[in-house]
């Protein structure tokens, strides 16, 4: 069974965000798995030691981003596709296409991915994937059964669980509470240096410029303004709950 | 000008507020040019009635069994007979558990641009740009779309909504699709249904949230009590998740759900900068934490120091009197 797995490398989520120059500030920044991308790459290793196979990482973006393949191929991922040249970014529409360029390459029977990324947080690009495929996806996915080509999952609909059934090849969407990724091990890491990590292009794929140029055009980059200090209630517990009542109801109005 | 059409949000067989949100923002863009409702689903023509006077020139009815579920296949041949039929220049769904879905779905099918989860617009034609929030809250982008058909998903609880009194009818358009095998690829086996208060996590107007100071699972059911007083949901620190004490479904933060209630009141969280992510943005934030030092309490507009499970029965009391 052949299953790849889509990731993107993010800020590490306790990371403040500064603005440089009209851009994320990234110098010194630590840099993760998206973390919903491995709970997919934890999955895929899960689904091929049960039922063996292949998982094969494909990645669009900066080379930074070979520090978190490493990670994956360290966790248990057996090769790894990014495609780190420029000609190849845009928006969710142009990562979707490169994505579905690079798989269209190889055999696959099942691709699972983060639902979102934590940075960007569109949920966009998984769901398009598919589409640009042409096969069915799930998303939102909690829980993965494989039995022969039939997948069954759970799925987070806003606090219901629906359980949705599909065959191959399908792509999944990886939402939290699928699993607990593990930490690579020693072998792992020592084994990752030697997995295959091949970088393509805009030629490699057979793409033009044209054909994905972003349809979004991200015009400002700003911080939120700062909260000002708050009101801090303090005495007897009476009295605090009484002020905080009666300011939340007249002066917020909010209750 | 441009012609807007807008994805009902049905959940449980209403019409959720965003709905109406969606609406007020189609009208805004829309600035004379024909506004637009579909309704997905079964047995949901009933839902019609009124959008003509919040601004609805046309409500388009898909009424199938196929829809009673939520299905991806289904649901993206719906809306795009309807979009064949309306041809719309810009299409609002709800950044909802259907809409994430179903726009880019659509949007990858139509080759368009997709702005997702959008807080706020400005301009108009092709000056529309769209707010949104990146690295959960901790920085916002402005961002349109180049050409061609927009896309925009809508974060609840963030737009004006449409008012009545509009004072039109709605035109009534029932749209026939037929299923064909691709759009059944997937099926929807079985709905469990979770959620026992019925107020809608991302949607709530008052969220009253635990972190790992609630203890243990027992300790949620005085922020339930709290909740429950003030029609609002529960949701939790990443931390409370982690412990067992609730249900990931609950985690707010840069990891789960991004929420902007009009009251977030923070019980026993000690403010992770990934949790501020998630709900920094709320427009009244209450904290109540046994560590004055707490960074939660930086971004809170009230702040007590306390054992929340004294704090919190006694204003659950307090805002009852209230309520009466």
């Amino acid at each position: 069974m052949n299953i790849i797995v889509c990731l993107k490398q993010t800020f590490d989520t306790e990371e403040r965000v500064l603005i440089e120059d009209g851009r994320v500030k990234e110098d010194g920044v630590r840099f993760v798995i998206n973390p919903y991308d491995e709970y997919a790459v934890e999955e895929a290793i899960r689904i091929k030691e049960a039922h063996e196979g292949q998982v094969t990482v494909v990645s669009v973006g900066p080379t930074r981003f070979e520090e978190a393949i490493r990670t994956a191929l360290a966790m248990g991922v057996d090769e790894a596709v990014l495609a780190d040249d420029p000609a190849l970014f845009g928006d969710e529409f142009t990562v979707a296409k490169v994505l579905a360029a690079i798989i269209r390459q190889r055999p696959y029977d099942l691709i699972l991915a983060g639902n979102q990324a934590v940075d960007d947080g569109s949920g966009q690009v998984s769901v398009r994937l598919a589409e640009e495929l042409g096969i069915p996806h799930i998303s939102m996915v909690t829980k993965v059964e494989v039995e022969g080509n039939q997948v069954t999952v759970q799925r987070d609909a806003e606090g219901d669980i629906e359980v949705v059934s599909g065959s191959w090849p399908l792509v999944i969407t990886a939402q939290q509470g699928l699993n607990e990724p593990r930490y690579p091990s020693l072998i792992g890491i020592r084994k990752a240096g030697k997995k295959p990590l091949t970088h393509v292009t805009l030629q490699d794929l057979g793409l033009s410029a044209e054909e994905l140029a972003a349809r979004t055009e991200v015009r400002e980059i700003y911080l939120p303004k700062p909260k000002q200090g708050g009101r801090m209630l303090s005495g007897e517990l009476t009295n605090v709950v009484k002020e905080l009542a009666e300011a939340l109801h007249s002066v917020e109005k909010v209750i | 000008m441009a012609k807007v059409l807008v994805v009902a949000d049905i959940r449980r067989g209403k019409l959720r507020n965003v709905t109406l949100e969606m609406l007020g923002a189609a009208r805004v863009i829309a600035d004379g040019d024909t506004v637009a409702v579909a309704l997905l689903g079964k047995d949901v023509g009933g839902l019609a009635e009124g959008l003509g006077d919040f601004g609805a020139d046309d409500v388009y009815v898909v009424d199938a069994p196929e829809l009673e579920s939520y299905n991806s296949g289904t649901y993206r041949r719906a809306l795009l007979e309807v979009m064949g039929q309306f041809n719309p220049g810009v299409l609002f769904l709800a950044h909802s558990a259907i809409g994430k879905d179903l726009a880019p779905m659509v949007a990858a099918r139509l080759g368009a641009g997709q702005v997702s989860d959008i807080t706020s617009f400005e301009g108009k034609g092709e000056n529309l740009v769209f707010v949104r929030a990146i690295y959960a809250g901790k920085a916002f982008t402005k961002v349109s779309v180049r050409q061609g058909l927009v896309i925009a998903t809508v974060r609840p609880n963030n737009l004006v909504p449409a008012a009545a009194g509009a004072g039109k009818p709605g035109t009534l358009k029932s749209v026939s699709v037929s299923f064909e095998p691709p759009d059944l690829a997937t099926l929807v086996k079985e709905v469990i249904t979770k959620v026992s208060t019925g107020v809608d996590l991302t949607e709530a107007k008052v969220v009253v949230a635990g972190g790992r100071g609630v203890k243990d699972a027992s300790g949620f059911t005085h922020l339930e009590g709290l909740a429950g007083v003030l029609g609002g949901a529960v949701g939790a620190s990443r931390g409370a998740c982690d412990a067992g004490y609730c249900d990931y479904s609950l985690q707010i933060g840069q990891t789960g759900k991004v929420v902007t209630p009009d009251l977030y009141i923070a019980c026993g969280i000690s403010g992770a900068i990934q949790h501020l992510a998630g709900m920094s943005n709320s427009k009244v934030i209450v904290a109540i934490n046994k560590d004055p030092e707490a960074p939660i309490f930086q971004v809170a507009d009230y702040g007590i120091v306390g054992d929340l499970l004294e704090v919190v029965p006694r204003l659950t009391e307090e805002f009852k009197k209230i309520r009466v």
